[in-house]
């Protein structure tokens, strides 16, 4: 288990290298999540990330056991920055490893889907007009309610 | 005593990040904080006007009507939005 919370960047490839070590690991699948310089037609400037510590850190161990319990994987980083960033920073990390690339794809995108909707972080972003606070989307609830309604996976 | 701590938008309309106080008579849950802190005027209203306000009991998800004990820790902050 290996989950960070920083205000530091992350250097995915050597992220990526260390999770495919080792020989036993046929797959590694990554996410890196971006931030955008828009949201609709008003520019981004920068933005804030806040979090809870302790509960985040709480939420994303018991999202990786929920993945570990679903499929076979052999290994899972999980780092997400907090503090100010700037367009083009990297904002999340998520990579599985696993023997084959089935668990790693599933696992991966279920660990987005619940860190979107269970991980208490929050985005305030500055525009021309000043901050605000980034509102929640009924899509990433739906994203995350398909895990409950889908069978699960042979791999 | 019972800390109560407040995130992102919340944190900001009621005017502070965290508080600690003795549980109050006849609060016994997660919903009945909410409405008492709610009726302490000012930028506390939000709590009753945050849509979709979210709760967790030490550090989990916790509905409104979770018992409250002596030392527990509250959290009070709008729905997440990370990633």
């Amino acid at each position: 288990m290996s989950i960070s919370v920083q205000e530091a960047d992350f250097d995915t490839g050597a992220e990526i290298d260390t999770l495919g070590a080792g020989g036993a690991i046929g797959a590694v699948v990554s996410f890196v999540g971006l931030m955008r310089d828009m949201r609709g037609d008003t520019a981004i400037r920068a933005m804030t990330l806040e979090h809870y510590p302790g509960m985040t850190e709480k939420a994303l161990a018991s999202i990786e056991r929920q993945a570990r319990s679903r499929w076979d994987v052999q290994r899972v980083r999980i780092i997400h920055r907090i503090g100010r960033l700037m367009p083009e920073d990297r904002i999340v990390l998520v990579a599985v490893a696993s023997k084959h690339r089935g668990e790693a794809f599933a696992a991966c995108q279920f660990i987005m889907d619940y860190l979107k909707t269970d991980a208490p972080f929050w985005k305030k972003e500055e525009t021309a007009e000043g901050g605000h606070w980034v509102e929640a989307r009924s899509s990433d609830d739906d994203a995350r309610r398909r895990w409950n309604d889908e069978a699960k996976p042979n791999g | 005593m019972i800390r109560i701590l407040f995130f992102a938008r919340v944190r900001e309309e009621v005017g502070q990040a965290r508080l600690e106080m003795p549980l109050p008579a006849g609060i016994t849950t997660l919903g009945t904080l909410r409405d008492h802190l709610a009726a302490q005027g000012e930028g506390w209203s939000y709590l009753s006007r945050c849509p979709n306000l979210r709760t967790a009991l030490n550090q989990e998800l916790a509905p409104p009507e979770t018992p409250l004990r002596e030392g527990d820790e509250v959290a009070f902050f709008p729905p997440v939005t990370g990633g």
